[in-house]
């Protein structure tokens, strides 16, 4: 029996529940993680990854001193470097130095709008918000993203137009208090497993009624009262008929409509004609079961809605989340506990980046770029002369990608993202990735983005720094940091500060921001004296127990739940919706839909999980398709395929699942070798710049077992 | 709701109706001993260590489940109830390898529990099942306290993966047909690592560290897919 | 497992039983074993798909009732009873010779497949040992000679002796036969039930009340109190349970009557269902009992038929229906929330009382749950109403009880006798007193869990209160008598043994407490005992019975701790024991 050197409590590092973890160590070994029974979030309930899926950290193939490329990498001619042998190892003063030298010298060259940085939504809000300072105060650029552009920008962008807040409402655990809830594009149980649980537990022990909107038979189908199996990219149909049912059967809350929306008079012309029927013929959803499901949410004492990337991840993603505010503003489900609008951050801290500044049209707390007065705020923190920051508003991450190219973006900074894995259309990403000048790689493991730098900077694992993260219910928590980092590698913030002051020293000017700090709680104050919400947040007031955001002084207890009395922009706004397809439509030469999403046991571009005991669990990608599909196509469960879209293919297994409706296929995110992205559509939301990860059209055919990336890899798992 | 009087040990405490013993006793200062309970499981009242003795009952009362109620006389630790707790913890150690629970063997001896009281008895020994990248699971350590099979269950998770085989005795906890864990339901939360008492579940991790592994050597032996053949 | 690619026949079967649900699991495994004699994994898989019943809980069923085979099992399945009575009777030599037969082991196949044989407890035939079970036919008074026929014989049915003072309960009992409905009626049946729907049914309560009606089953807890606290407690719809889970050693009263006089059970339930407004009833059969299965069954249906069950039933508007439930061999699911549980489709766990079945029982709703025997009086009371019915017995025990004498008399069989009668009468003038030279060494009152009566208690009047003030249990009736040359710790032994194997395994005190018992009594048995095993003995059984969470674990040790006061010589250790019992 293994005696603990020490339990540090922290917070999980993959999805947005923010679990509580405490992490068991021995020599500085993590070999157990529990979690506290009295915790808020997760009531000592941990998945599969948060549980055992931490051992990346002593994988051998991280990277913990750093690195440089043995070549010179020449725009047009760049390469990735996966063999350690392509990297000479140099310590940190030159790696700095040279980092430095190279970011200056491009921005001397071709100024701000050469500059660009992807943060990110896995680093702390203290790593982000310095990152972007950097860029902001440096570079004087807004070219500042992260993947919130690549899950929920739909969804910010709508809830920001319609109630002018873009957070989860309502706290996850309040779904036990919902007697009715709508889960819609979203894989619950395995995105966000530890919510699932919550909704099982409203479902089965508190009587409360689900209804499933979504292409696929997901596993909360199981507790569904009632499953709406839409065809991908539908949902504005199927919704606006779910409005147009509440609007003619009256069910809708007459009062909440007077004294708290705008524009219920046009709204409720412009859905006359999303009839049920209407909805039937786009969607493939049964009429009754759209007007059962608009009784049952309308009649409804406690409704709540969750959504994930099922909705915004389209081409008209602002258009989808659109539809289901209008159900929340239609019946009042919204500004108690058990309701509201619940948009389920996919990544632990996808949130706090946002918070914190990692955005290209907003400084920390979403106060605009394009704002004289949060420009002149921010120039006065940050000792800047008045006019010094850009007031333009800055690329977003797939902008960025475009625009490489001579003349427009030069040099990129990647903070822990893998843009070789999750952008859309990968083919098109490596072009313009090669285009690069200059790129700096930020990261663990050398990962298919990460070899392509010139200069890999060794950042410590979230097991050996300290920081905050914001969870998907807005509640920031403590990062500690409970081992030593790996080798050499340093915590994000502290590379970034290195770095930033070797810059401001090359840039010469008359005065330098701050970037001195001696910890991160510093940070974090400095970003509360610059963000109302988080003026509260201090760490000695979360040691325990999270705060939830908004937090507008030392004294605030934290928001649960939002919008009780009124909404940030006054009153919410209906905006009329016309239905627009899926920008890429099933046709005789590529007759499937495709989606994407995630599996239970990997995590976005499997940086981590590929790298630990989980991908034991789940060691490939496979193709699911309905069994009507495959006799169709006279294809057996097991058998090895080629999925191919107009941009790229892949080879894969078939896994011949009801999980999957006729016509739709499905393919993981995860896995490099089969990597569904390089099948995906770059078409973008006009509004919000989200890809359509969620539909494009594919053709399938059979493949031979030598043109698998990992021949005789099967799968033995017994669940599905 | 209302409140309710007793007598526990001679003190006088109101509590609110539907409290437990458990709990009422402990606003007195009595400490029950559990086994089974934990609070984040539905309470079965099964170990029946917290048993104590109630004035006009003829058997004695688990603490864990039983509520309060008007003018009731408990005795939390009379030497009938003492005698009780420190039988079924000789019984318990007669069958069970419990050096990895601390608090039993705390209990053990703060009963004056003696391990040897049941010479010549079954053990309910068993191998080590390690059928899984993530976690193993040594029934000689298990007590049957159920936490695992209710936190897989309604309690949490919602898997089902795990129930029991055999009964009596000879009850074990099972997966269907006693199959390795990957070809069951379960989805490796480790829900039921987190309850266990007794260390008859741990992350194998933990389990290859006890046994002299380093580190990088754990990695290997858990990660096998792409470096050694699957046996 | 080639036949079990054909699932064509499963399928259907599971088309019927799906829309129950959970709740059809054991009717559902019973029908899967019928067809294919054994539940494989394959079997189980479409059993627990179709039902929705996770499969890790269709395995934990599977293995906690001992009549589901998980491994390849006769189509004949031949089960010899190991009770005390039958042991005494020699059927360990039966069973032995049924081994040598078949050429096989204790729960093995044999060559062509066709046979297995087992070891059961009380089949509940103790009138006539060495009993055994061929599927569903009953063997009594086996010889090891008889092992050919048995194994070839075709089912005769053997008629117990029914006797006694009265004939109330037992009017229609001891043909052999089951009464049909016209002897049924003929003889005054359904008389209660018309009285009965011309009532309020509080005053079926009140007349229930009145007649001072105790539970028999062995708490004795008073039945009219039970239905009204059922009739008061919210929530719905409620339910009436039957118990025929008879499976106390030495016990066969409620295989009697439900063999033989099954519309008395049947009455019994609709008017307490009339009482306390229940709309569906149960009646669980123990597995060893297929036989009364099958007349239950055929009686609920002929009832139907009659309007005695259904919709708007004898033009009442009330309605009630009846299910009848086999079990599966779990002598636990005699407990009544162990017997919810298994009605439920679950494992038979007892649950933790209270909650009580009156407020939350069979599904969580308001249940009365009564044994056979009690139900059969029912009808008795409403038809003479209360005060007639408390002419007969005590004035704390108003009523008949049956016994069910076996071992060393003259005339094994079932006796019905007012309250108040002594053990002697019983014993001596009904039951012919002791076989010819046989000199009373002990009574065993109540079965596997009751306590030893000697000589000195043959004049003790058998009512509950006459019991009580003795420390004797009336139970569940049983009377099995040992005469001087009956080894106790042997009798002790096989006791033990039986807990052992029927306990559940739930709460530690019986779970660990059985097993250590069993344990420490073979040792004593062998006459190889160590220091301190007689105290050990006493405290595991105080343990048990002063911890356990049901009524199994707490009565496991009575037999064994009476017996410890009555010859506490016997548990020394071998060199201090005297002679005689060496």
């Amino acid at each position: 029996m293994i005696q603990p050197d020490r339990i540090v409590a922290t917070t999980c590092p993959y999805c947005g529940v923010g679990c509580n973890l405490q992490l068991h160590i021995k020599d500085d070994y993590i070999y157990k993680v529990t979690s506290p029974f009295d915790s808020v979030v997760n009531h000592g309930n941990l998945c599969v990854k948060g549980r055992f899926g931490y051992d990346f950290i002593y994988n051998k193939e991280r990277v913990t001193a750093p690195l440089i490329r043995k070549t010179l990498q020449k725009p047009g001619a760049r390469t990735q470097g996966f063999e350690r042998s392509e990297w000479g190892e140099i310590p940190w003063d030159e790696a700095l130095d040279y980092t430095a030298d190279r970011l200056v010298e491009v921005y001397k060259r071709d100024g701000s709008d050469a500059m660009a940085v992807y943060c990110c939504a896995k680093a702390t809000n203290e790593d982000n918000y310095l990152l972007q300072k950097m860029f902001r105060a440096l570079f004087r650029t807004n070219n500042v993203d992260h993947c919130t552009r690549l899950c929920h920008a739909g969804s910010v962008v709508a809830l920001q137009m319609a109630i002018g807040s873009s957070a989860m409402s309502n706290t996850a655990a309040e779904v036990i208090h919902s007697d009715v809830f709508i889960v819609t594009g979203s894989n619950t149980a395995e995105t966000h497993p530890i919510i699932a649980l919550q909704m099982k537990a409203a479902v089965e022990k508190h009587g409360a009624k689900l209804i499933v909107v979504d292409p696929r038979r997901v596993e909360m189908v199981d507790w569904a009262t009632l499953w709406l199996p839409e065809r991908p990219g539908t949902d504005v149909p199927v919704f606006s008929a779910m409005a147009h049912v509440i609007i003619k059967e009256r069910l809708y809350n007459e009062h909440f409509v007077r004294e708290r929306t705008l524009g219920f008079e046009e709204f409720s012309k412009s859905v006359e004609k999303f009839t049920p029927e209407y909805a039937e013929a786009i969607s493939g959803v049964d009429r009754n079961l759209i007007i059962e499901a608009a009784r049952m949410y309308a009649k409804a004492k406690n409704g709540a809605i969750y959504w994930a990337l099922g909705i915004p991840e389209h081409s008209h993603g602002t258009d989808n989340a659109m539809t289901l505010i209008h159900l929340a503003l239609l019946t009042g489900h919204i500004g108690r506990t058990g309701t509201g609008l619940n948009p389920l951050r996919g990544q632990n801290n996808v949130q706090g980046a946002s918070d914190s500044g990692a955005m290209p049209w907003h400084y920390p707390g979403y106060q605009s770029v394009d704002h004289e007065e949060s420009a002149r705020k921010f120039e006065r923190a940050w000792s800047i002369e008045p006019g010094g920051l850009s007031r333009k508003r800055g690329l977003t991450t797939t902008e960025i990608l475009s625009s490489i190219e001579p003349g427009g973006v030069r040099a990129l900074y990647i903070m822990g993202e893998n843009p070789m894995m999750s952008e859309p259309n990968l083919n098109h990403t490596r072009q313009q990735m090669e285009q690069l000048e200059f790129l700096v790689a930020q990261d663990i493991f050398i990962n298919e983005s990460g070899a392509y730098a010139d200069v890999f900077l060794p950042a410590a694992s979230w097991a050996e720094k300290e920081g905050t993260f914001t969870n998907t219910d807005r509640r920031v928590q403590r990062v500690r940091k409970a081992i030593e980092p790996r080798g050499q590698s340093r915590g994000d913030w502290e590379i970034i500060c290195d770095l930033a002051i070797r810059i401001e020293k090359r840039l010469s000017r008359l005065s330098t921001a701050f970037w001195s700090y001696k910890e991160p709680s510093e940070v974090l104050d400095e970003m509360g004296r610059l963000v109302p919400e988080y003026a509260g947040v201090k760490y000695w007031r979360i040691e325990r127990e999270g705060l939830q955001t908004p937090v507008w002084d030392d004294n605030h207890p934290g928001t649960p739940y939002l919008f009780s009395e009124s909404f940030p922009s006054g009153k919410g706004k209906f905006h009329p919706l016309e239905y627009r397809p899926a920008v890429e439509m099933p046709d005789g030469e590529y007759p499937f839909i495709l989606t994407t999403g995630r599996v239970l046991e990997h995590w976005h571009g499997g940086t981590m999980t590929r790298h630990s005991q989980l991908d034991e669990l789940y060691p490939g990608a496979r193709l699911e398709m309905n069994p009507a599909d495959a006799s169709w196509l006279k294809m057996e469960n097991g058998q090895v395929v080629r999925v191919s879209s107009r941009r790229g293919s892949i080879v894969l297994r078939v896994w011949t699942t009801p999980r999957t409706t006729p016509g739709v296929v499905f393919v993981p995110m995860h896995f490099a070798e089969a990597a569904a992205n390089l099948l995906t559509i770059d078409a973008l939301d006009p509004e919000a710049k989200i890809p359509e990860y969620k539909a494009c059209a594919v053709r399938i055919t059979p493949a031979r077992e030598e043109e698998l990336a990992r021949p005789g890899t099967k799968f033995e798992r017994g669940r599905y | 709701m209302s409140d309710v009087s007793l007598t526990i040990d001679g003190r006088d405490v109101t509590v609110p109706a539907g409290t437990t013993l458990l709990s009422a006793a402990q606003k007195v200062g009595a400490r029950i001993p559990t086994i089974c309970y934990h609070e984040h499981c539905t309470p079965n009242g099964l170990c029946r260590i917290c048993v104590v003795e109630v004035e006009g009952t003829r058997a004695l009362v688990p603490a864990c489940v039983a509520q309060a109620s008007e003018r009731i006389k408990v005795h939390t630790r009379n030497a009938r109830v003492e005698r009780r707790r420190r039988t079924i913890l000789e019984m318990l150690s007669s069958g069970v390898d419990l050096s990895e629970a601390p608090e039993l063997l705390e209990l053990m001896s703060e009963y004056h529990a003696d391990p040897t009281r049941f010479p010549e008895s079954e053990r309910r020994e068993q191998p080590v099942l390690d059928d899984n990248p993530m976690y193993i699971r040594d029934y000689s350590k298990c007590i049957l306290c159920w936490r695992c099979v209710q936190v897989c269950a309604d309690d949490a998770q919602f898997t089902y993966a795990l129930n029991f085989s055999g009964r009596g005795f000879a009850t074990n906890i099972s997966t269907f047909f006693e199959k390795p864990m990957p070809e069951t339901t379960c989805v490796f939360c480790g829900q039921c690592l987190g309850v266990c008492p007794t260390g008859a579940l741990k992350p194998k991790r933990e389990w290859l560290l006890e046994r002299g592994l380093a580190p990088n050597e754990i990695m290997r032996e858990t990660i096998s897919t792409k470096r050694k053949p699957k046996r | 497992m080639d036949a079990f690619r054909d699932l064509t026949r499963l399928r259907s079967i599971l088309t019927e039983f799906a829309p129950q649900g959970r709740t059809a699991l054991l009717p559902a495994l019973h029908a899967a074993q019928h067809l294919y004699g054994w539940l494989p994994e394959a079997i189980a898989t479409e059993v627990g798909q179709a039902l929705g019943v996770p499969l890790a809980d269709v395995y934990g069923v599977i293995d906690f009732y001992t009549m589901f085979q998980r491994r390849p099992a006769g189509r004949t399945i031949i089960r010899v009873c190991e009770a005390p009575v039958c042991a005494f009777a020699g059927c360990d030599a039966v069973f032995d010779a049924v081994c040598r037969h078949l050429e096989i082991g204790p729960g093995r196949l044999n060559a062509d497949g066709v046979f297995t044989v087992e070891r059961a407890p009380c089949l509940g035939l103790c009138d006539r040992p060495p009993a055994v079970l061929v599927n569903e036919a009953a063997f009594g008074h086996v010889n090891p000679a008889q092992a050919a026929s048995l194994c070839v014989g075709s089912p005769m049915r053997l008629t117990s002796f029914v006797g006694g003072d009265i004939r109330r309960l037992t009017a229609n009992c001891g043909r052999g036969l089951p009464a049909l409905l016209s002897d049924y009626e003929a003889s005054g049946g359904y008389k209660g039930l018309k009285r009965a729907l011309q009532m309020k049914p509080e005053d079926v309560i009140g007349e229930v009340k009145a007649s001072g009606l105790v539970g028999y089953g062995g708490a004795a807890f008073p039945t009219g109190v039970k239905w009204e606290g059922a009739a008061r407690a919210p929530g719905g719809p409620k339910y009436v349970v039957c118990n025929a889970d008879e499976s106390e050693p030495g016990t066969f009263k409620d295989r009697l009557l439900l063999e033989e006089d099954p519309h008395r059970i049947i009455e019994g339930m609709v008017i307490a269902a009339y009482a306390i407004d229940a709309s569906k009833g149960y009646i669980y059969v123990r597995g060893e009992y297929p036989y009364a299965f099958r007349v239950m069954q055929e009686a609920v249906g002929a009832a139907r038929q009659a309007d005695y069950l259904g919709k708007n039933l004898l033009g009442s508007g009330f309605e009630f229906d009846i299910e009848v439930r086999l079990g599966a061999g779990a002598y636990v699911c005699g407990e009544e929330t162990a017997l919810f549980e298994s009605i439920e489709g679950k494992r038979g766990f007892p649950r933790v009382k209270p909650p009580f079945p009156t407020t939350q029982g069979l599904f969580g709703s308001p249940t009365v749950i009564n044994n056979v025997e009690t139900l059969c009086n029912v009808p008795l009371i409403l038809q003479q109403g209360a005060a007639d019915y408390r002419k007969i017995g005590t004035e704390k025990s108003p009523g008949s009880k049956l016994f069910c004498v076996s071992g060393r008399v003259q005339r094994p069989g079932l006796y019905e006798v007012p309250f108040g009668v002594t053990l002697r009468h019983l014993l001596f003038d009904l039951a012919g007193g002791l076989k010819e030279g046989c000199v009373l060494q002990a009574v065993l009152l109540g079965g596997a869990a009751g306590a030893f009566a000697t000589e000195k208690d043959l004049d003790v009047p058998m009512s509950f209160e006459g019991f009580r003030a003795a420390g004797l249990p009336l139970g569940s009736g049983a009377v099995m008598v040992f005469d001087d040359t009956a080894d106790m710790l042997d009798v002790l032994r096989r006791l033990a043994a039986f807990f052992a194997h029927e306990s559940c395994g739930k709460c530690y005190p019986c779970q660990l407490g059985t097993q250590r018992q069993y344990e420490i009594l073979e040792r004593v048995a062998a006459r190889r005992s160590l220091p301190g095993d007689a105290d050990r003995l006493a405290d595991v059984g105080w343990t048990m019975t002063d911890a356990s969470l049901c009524g199994l674990g707490q009565t496991a040790a009575l037999a064994v701790l009476s017996a410890m006061k009555l010859w506490p010589e016997i548990f020394e250790e071998k060199d201090k024991r005297p002679d005689r019992h060496v």
